[in-house]
């Protein structure tokens, strides 16, 4: 067949649109013929270049998330995005609520168990045989006695002419930490005084006005580093005076 | 690229539908020249195709159907009403002869800046078929189905399309300020 017979027949072929039977026929005349070739090249070209200009734009992820919610789709994406969105903050809030709130239950028990404890202390002190590791009156006494039992020293007031009597002191536990507990008579009750070092931010160790525990009155605040409790059956008044002076200890 | 042609029973639109979702945000801003009108196009040929889905024959082709609703929503759009006239004329007439003259073997067809302006540059008509036929190397019977025309048009408008962007370049060459 003549160049000119295939002219009309180039496109369809490089198009691979021409019937197989028609396809093989050209294929062997265009092995033959470098004109019908070159211009086969040439259309097979221009196809591809079409194709690599054509093919252009490429949408937004805005649109391709677009259609897809259109569709009901979410794209995995898109959902954990939501999800982040909101959830984070959320379960953040949470995570802050719960701590917060276990945080204060937590510390609302351990002052609770710190106040039982003494209360514990203060009662074992007064049911023990020999109360007081040191039976003295005297505050000079006592004082010294404590020096190199406990990791720190303290003031106590001058009590002569007051209700209260230094009546000794021994070196007491607190959370694995020693201190000193210095016993007072007040008429016929006694009154213990917790000192340890205030290790601070805990609700146990935060100051307290008179309040009560197992029925025991309790007094508690820091001077110094130190941390004081007051712990007795006495009324509160009592109880406050004692606080008082040794406050003012110097 | 495979479309499934027959939709088998419990295939969901959206499995269809999104694969072609590239290919037609492509086509729709050839079209439209215009990106927020391509995408308002890709979103409407969504929302149409879904709502007539069930009428979908099982058995025509998915992709020029997706492509034939883009297209309508094309032409019923603003702008493609300005465009319509060029692309139903009537074109019939016999596929003539084009031997690449040495003028024409002068183009560089690598040149992609080149040949992108140019499809710019031409008639809607002759954009949309070339891109049918080289971009998403649709048959002659699925540029028939999309653009709603006998196969012998489909011939004619392509071959004219291509002489057209021939000439287009040619011009380029020859007095075009950026004429390699």
């Amino acid at each position: 067949m003549a160049c000119e017979a295939w002219r009309n027949k180039l496109d369809a072929y490089a198009d691979g649109e021409l019937a197989a039977a028609e396809t093989a026929e050209l294929g062997a005349h265009l092995r033959q013929c470098a004109s019908c070739a070159a211009d086969v090249l040439e259309r097979v070209q221009l196809k591809r270049s079409i194709a690599a200009a054509g093919n252009h734009y490429a949408a937004s992820a805005q649109l391709r998330e677009k259609v897809g919610r259109s569709m009901g789709v979410a794209p995995q994406r898109d959902r954990l995005r939501w999800w982040n969105l909101v959830a984070a903050p959320a379960a953040l809030v949470l995570i802050i609520l719960f701590a917060a709130n276990f945080y204060a239950d937590r510390e609302k028990a351990r002052q609770e168990r710190v106040y039982s404890e003494l209360a514990d202390l203060h009662v074992a002190t007064l049911a023990s045989v020999n109360p007081v590791d040191v039976l003295s009156t005297d505050r000079h006494t006592v004082k010294p006695w404590f020096e190199g039992k406990i990791p720190f020293t303290f003031n106590l007031p001058e009590l002569a002419g007051t209700d209260f009597t230094l009546v000794g002191g021994r070196v007491a536990y607190l959370e694995q930490a020693p201190g000193a507990q210095l016993i007072y008579r007040s008429r016929k009750h006694q009154i213990s005084v917790f000192i340890f070092q205030d290790r601070g931010g805990s609700a146990a160790r935060r100051d307290s006005g008179p309040a009560s525990a197992l029925s025991f009155s309790m007094e508690s605040w820091s001077k110094n580093g130190l941390r004081y409790f007051v712990v007795g059956d006495v009324g509160r008044d009592d109880l406050a005076a004692l606080s008082k002076f040794l406050r003012d200890a110097v | 690229m495979t479309v499934p042609d027959q939709r088998a029973p419990g295939v969901k639109f959206e499995d269809l539908a999104l694969p072609l979702f590239d290919q037609l945000y492509n086509f729709a801003r050839w079209l439209a020249q215009d990106t927020s009108e391509a995408e308002d196009l890709v979103q409407e040929t969504y929302v149409k195709a879904l709502r007539g889905f069930s009428g979908f024959q099982a058995g025509t082709n998915f992709r020029a159907w997706m492509f034939r609703i883009l297209r309508n929503s094309f032409l019923t759009s603003r702008s493609g009403l300005k465009a319509t006239v060029s692309l139903e004329e009537d074109e019939t007439g016999a596929v003539a002869s084009s031997a690449p003259t040495p003028e024409t073997m002068l183009i560089d067809l690598a040149d992609r800046d080149a040949v992108r302006e140019a499809l710019t540059e031409l008639p809607a008509a002759a954009r949309e078929i070339l891109l049918l036929c080289e971009v998403e190397e649709m048959s002659y019977e699925e540029i028939a189905q999309v653009l709603a025309i006998p196969i012998g048009t489909v011939m004619s408008r392509l071959h004219r399309a291509r002489k057209a962007l021939r000439l287009w370049l040619l011009d380029k060459i020859k007095g075009g300020p950026h004429g390699v």
